[in-house]
């Protein structure tokens, strides 16, 4: 993980700011910075977006394959999470420096969203037993400066909202035989419906109070880190410490209510933004990576 | 809590900027004309004088160089730099200052509790550790540059030293001012240095009786809750000059901050905040030259 090094004095400054409610940057402890999305970034994928977060800047791109599904359903298709952790990024991901970032995340991210509760995985199956779709989702991380997880999850119902998926049809021939036709007609496809997809929150331990959206320099003043995901409801379905230090019960408690909080204010002004974007069509000005 | 979320907008350059000729990208012809140097930053194609890094082309009589807008330090003797203690080492502390090599700082250029004529026993040698440690953040002058274009800095001087309560703020070394003093006392009342090598030390103004212990004590106590907003709008004020890359010295800073206060402080990092201050700031600096 990328980290900063922070002095003593700097370190009681930022407490200090923290058990007043204004951080650094003048936000309060539930302020998240400000954040840029953008969909179908990529062209060669079938769903894509860039969330930059701060300088925190995230793409990801998902790419439909058919594949088997698994023996256990056989009637829901399934999701592959990979996340590369590029050297631009910081220099310490350089060679295999961010694999085992990369692995934690990803393991992370399997966990949040490849469950039937967060995606209608059965609207991937093509056939039950024999095809499935499966999505790859890739995730590139740009520029780290803090509050990886939520940034990512950001992006993935960003492009998971993005993702357009061919419609198949399905003939068998005369020995029973079936046969998989992908259609001709690029908009004749199949949409995924997000509206479960959960945002994760991460809530930092700093001091006695804890903060959503940490930059790496408050980061290095906490010794542990919450983080949950919570759909637009409001609903908790996973939630995981990170981080050396410990968390008294009480605390958890306060931080979930918190997070629970922060997460379902997160979903509307997201889908809002989706929404406008794609009502923009071809008219919207593609930024990109120059802009 | 607030979320704020947007699509992202194109930046496009003011006019102002594409028709200046002195504003050169990589590959930009700069003149086909023989009778010219070559200095740093460019290269000659085809008998033509060429930019290799995107910034200012200055001229020296017949010496033709660019200066570079996103650059490392390139320290010059009586720079004043902030820096960061990297490792304490034999007699020595390395410092990143943000330019290619860590600077050095050399035990026998700072001034230590106990007055200026003291003697530097082994003593010292083995409590370096105790008066700047990895992480400590120091304020300080170029003394020399060695010849690999590493710096050698001091801080013999009670105006240097270690630094306290503060936020660092890390920009363009190039957008920094030169002037006759990088210290100042704003009237907002905050305290700013804007170090040569890029780094902003943002911190509240010290009262009298601080200035002793030889500038290694530091004050933990709480920052009040004005001083800290004072701070966190000049750290957001600083970042929105630096986005739309104006130069740094006491007078824009003050007139950024003076801009901004009908903004809240969070709100100053938003996009279309940052472009009106910065606008106002331009028209206040242009009103006070003329």
């Amino acid at each position: 993980m990328a980290t900063v090094q922070v002095s003593e004095a700097e370190k009681v400054y930022i407490l200090h700011g923290i058990r007043d409610d204004l951080r650094v940057d003048g936000r309060g402890c539930e302020d998240y910075r400000h954040m840029e999305i953008e969909t179908d970034v990529v062209s060669n994928t079938d769903g894509s977006a860039k969330v930059t977060l701060g300088h925190t800047a995230v793409l990801v791109g998902i790419k439909a394959e058919i594949g088997k599904p698994r023996p256990m359903v056989p009637n829901e298709g399934y999701l592959e999470f990979f996340v590369d952790c590029s050297a631009n990024a910081t220099p310490e991901f350089e060679g295999r420096g961010g694999e085992e970032l990369g692995t934690e995340l990803s393991n992370t991210l399997y966990r949040v969203f490849n469950n039937k509760h967060s995606l209608d995985l059965r609207s991937l199956c093509i056939s039950p037993g024999e095809h499935c779709w499966v999505l790859y989702v890739d995730v590139l991380l740009l520029q780290c400066d803090g509050n990886l997880y939520d940034a990512m999850s950001v992006a993935i119902k960003a492009a998971l909202f993005n993702t357009k998926i061919p419609r198949v049809n399905i003939s068998s021939d005369d020995e029973g035989g079936k046969e998989i036709e992908l259609s001709d007609d690029p908009f004749d496809c199949m949409r995924l419906d997000v509206e479960n997809v959960p945002c994760i929150v991460t809530l930092c331990k700093v001091g006695h109070r804890h903060v959503v959206d940490a930059t790496l320099q408050e980061k290095a003043c906490s010794v542990a880190s919450l983080l949950i995901s919570v759909t637009h409801k409001g609903a908790v379905t996973c939630a995981r410490k990170v981080g050396g230090g410990s968390l008294d019960p009480e605390s958890v408690f306060e931080m979930t209510e918190a997070g629970k909080r922060v997460g379902k204010a997160l979903h509307a002004p997201l889908m809002a933004l989706l929404r406008q974007e794609e009502s923009l069509g071809m008219k919207r000005h593609k930024v990109g990576f120059l802009g | 809590m607030a979320v704020d979320m947007r699509l992202p907008t194109v930046k496009s350059p003011p006019v102002s900027v594409l028709d200046r000729k002195d504003l050169v990208v990589p590959g930009d012809v700069i003149t086909s004309d023989t009778g010219f140097m070559r200095g740093h930053g460019t290269y000659v194609d085809e008998d033509k004088l060429t930019a290799s890094v995107a910034g200012k082309v200055q001229r020296v009589d017949k010496l033709i160089c660019v200066r570079p807008l996103k650059t490392r330090f390139n320290g010059e003797v009586g720079d004043v730099v902030v820096g960061r203690i990297t490792e304490v080492q034999q007699k020595r502390w390395k410092v990143e200052t943000n330019s290619r090599l860590d600077s050095v700082l050399l035990l026998s250029s700072v001034n230590l509790p106990g007055g200026e004529l003291r003697r530097r026993s082994a003593e010292d040698e083995l409590t370096m550790r105790e008066y700047l440690h990895e992480g400590d953040l120091i304020s300080a002058e170029v003394q020399s540059v060695f010849s690999d274009g590493a710096l050698s800095l001091h801080t013999r001087s009670l105006k240097y030293g270690k630094l306290g309560q503060g936020v660092l703020v890390q920009l363009s070394p190039s957008l920094i001012k030169r002037q006759k003093t990088h210290f100042h006392n704003l009237p907002c009342g905050a305290s700013i240095i804007l170090g040569n090598n890029g780094f902003v030390w943002l911190y509240p103004t010290p009262g009298q009786q601080e200035e002793e212990a030889g500038g290694f004590y530091t004050s933990l106590e709480p920052v009040s809750l004005s001083d800290r907003e004072v701070i966190s709008r000049l750290r957001n004020c600083l970042l929105a000059l630096a986005a739309h890359k104006m130069l740094l010295y006491d007078t824009s800073v003050l007139y950024c901050y003076e801009s901004s206060l009908q903004h809240q402080v969070k709100d100053v990092l938003k996009p279309e905040v940052m472009e009106e201050i910065v606008m106002l700031t331009q028209q206040k600096l242009l009103e006070q030259e003329s």
